[in-house]
């Protein structure tokens, strides 16, 4: 479906792109400044294009109808939207971690840092995508929504913010990381378990 | 035997009471027609039934399934004023994936289904491009396929021609005369044999 509307998926990985690239231009193109800011650069745009995104995760289906048939499915609610939320990833998440070795390299990252940069996009996109569906079911049926779905999902977005900066930053300083990776770790196995169940919830509530 | 009964129910939707004490039983191969002017309750009344909407009082009893229970999901099919299809995806695709959602046949042949609401040319047509008429017409073409032993159908007969409403009719009467239940909601005159019918 998002093949045969790739604006649904091409505009968050555009707005990545151009975003990153102009911070070079804005700030200083010396290779010292920006590897310092590099972690942080990306992992905010990442956060800020998953937003975006998260948009259109239940939005074209609750005006079409297709939303009504998940909720009264006598298939799990949790599980369609987990895998929902899954197709999500793989649209916004997965471009983001290809095209982010590239874009850090441009940004003078090392290459230990680029390293632990993917490992980082691999742990915690899915978090945010995951976290996300949360705010996403919430605001399904309220237009012109944004705001208020970046309101409610930035705070707790902070947290995976923090630690997976935190980890490339220290990570090109070869510094231990051990315990960045290993809350990174939790938060996806914690948003796995309790995200599909808290978005049916939130769904079946905005749906009445 | 399926036996629908709905005892005292009463529905608001923000300070509004739309409807209150709605009671009626309804046994296997019946139809009942709920009429009633403009934001008098229909389609939440429908909402309420498919599970979608909650009721301020009363209750709804099926068997000894509850709402939103499996065995109540399985045997229900709601059609509501939106037709459930996604743009970007074919008639067929659509329907398939509407299919697996609910309680269909998987066996049997959804060209067949396209076939019988008059569509078997744009089975891989984008639902995009295709007439109000049309869409209400592929929504409709899982009645033909669906397993579920209660239809509740919201405006069924909206957008659609005469030949088409004359199909779904013959369509409806036949689920009743084997078995099945179906309440629906319409501003327009229905031939269905043995129709019942209420006012909101």
């Amino acid at each position: 479906m998002a093949l045969r509307n790739p604006s649904s998926f091409l505009n968050p990985l555009m707005f990545f792109v151009i975003s990153i690239s102009l911070f070079p231009i804005a700030i200083s193109p010396e290779s010292q400044t920006l590897s310092s800011i590099a972690p942080g650069i990306i992992w905010v745009i990442t956060m800020l294009s998953v937003l975006l995104s998260l948009n259109s995760l239940f939005h074209y289906d609750y005006d079409s109808g297709v939303l009504e048939q998940m909720v009264i499915s006598h298939h799990s609610l949790p599980l369609i939207l987990l895998a929902k939320t899954s197709a999500h990833w793989i649209l916004s998440g997965l471009p983001i971690i290809v095209l982010s070795p590239f874009l850090g390299m441009a940004l003078f990252i090392n290459i230990e840092g680029i390293y632990i940069l993917i490992l980082t996009l691999i742990i915690a996109t899915p978090c945010l995508s995951l976290i996300g569906s949360i705010g996403a079911s919430l605001v399904v049926g309220i237009k012109n929504s944004g705001m208020l779905l970046s309101l409610l999902i930035l705070p707790l977005y902070i947290p995976i913010l923090i630690f997976a900066t935190s980890a490339v930053s220290q990570s090109q300083s070869n510094l231990p990381i051990d315990g960045q990776l290993y809350f990174l770790g939790f938060i996806l196995i914690l948003s796995l378990l309790v995200t599909p169940f808290l978005s049916a919830l939130s769904l079946k509530i905005s749906m009445e | 035997m399926s036996k629908l009964k709905i005892n005292n129910l009463s529905c608001q939707r923000g300070y509004n009471l739309l409807f209150e004490n709605l009671s009626f039983e309804l046994n296997s191969g019946e139809v009942l027609k709920i009429s009633g002017p403009n934001g008098s309750g229909k389609t939440s009344f429908m909402k309420i039934l498919a599970g979608l909407h909650s009721y301020e009082t009363g209750s709804v009893e099926y068997g000894d399934a509850k709402i939103n229970s499996e065995k109540y999901n399985l045997d229900f099919l709601y059609q509501g004023h939106l037709s459930a299809l996604s743009p970007e995806l074919s008639c067929l695709e659509n329907l398939k994936y509407i299919a697996q959602l609910g309680n269909n046949n998987h066996n049997l042949d959804f060209s067949d289904a396209l076939k019988k609401v008059g569509l078997e040319k744009f089975e891989n047509e984008l639902v995009g491009k295709l007439s109000a008429g049309q869409k209400k017409r592929i929504a409709l073409s899982l009645l033909f396929i669906t397993q579920s032993k209660v239809w509740l159908l919201d405006e069924p007969f909206s957008a659609l021609d005469s030949k088409a409403i004359k199909i779904i009719e013959t369509r409806i009467e036949d689920h009743c005369n084997s078995g099945g239940l179906c309440i629906l909601t319409t501003h327009q005159e229905c031939n269905i044999k043995n129709i019942k019918e209420i006012s909101l």
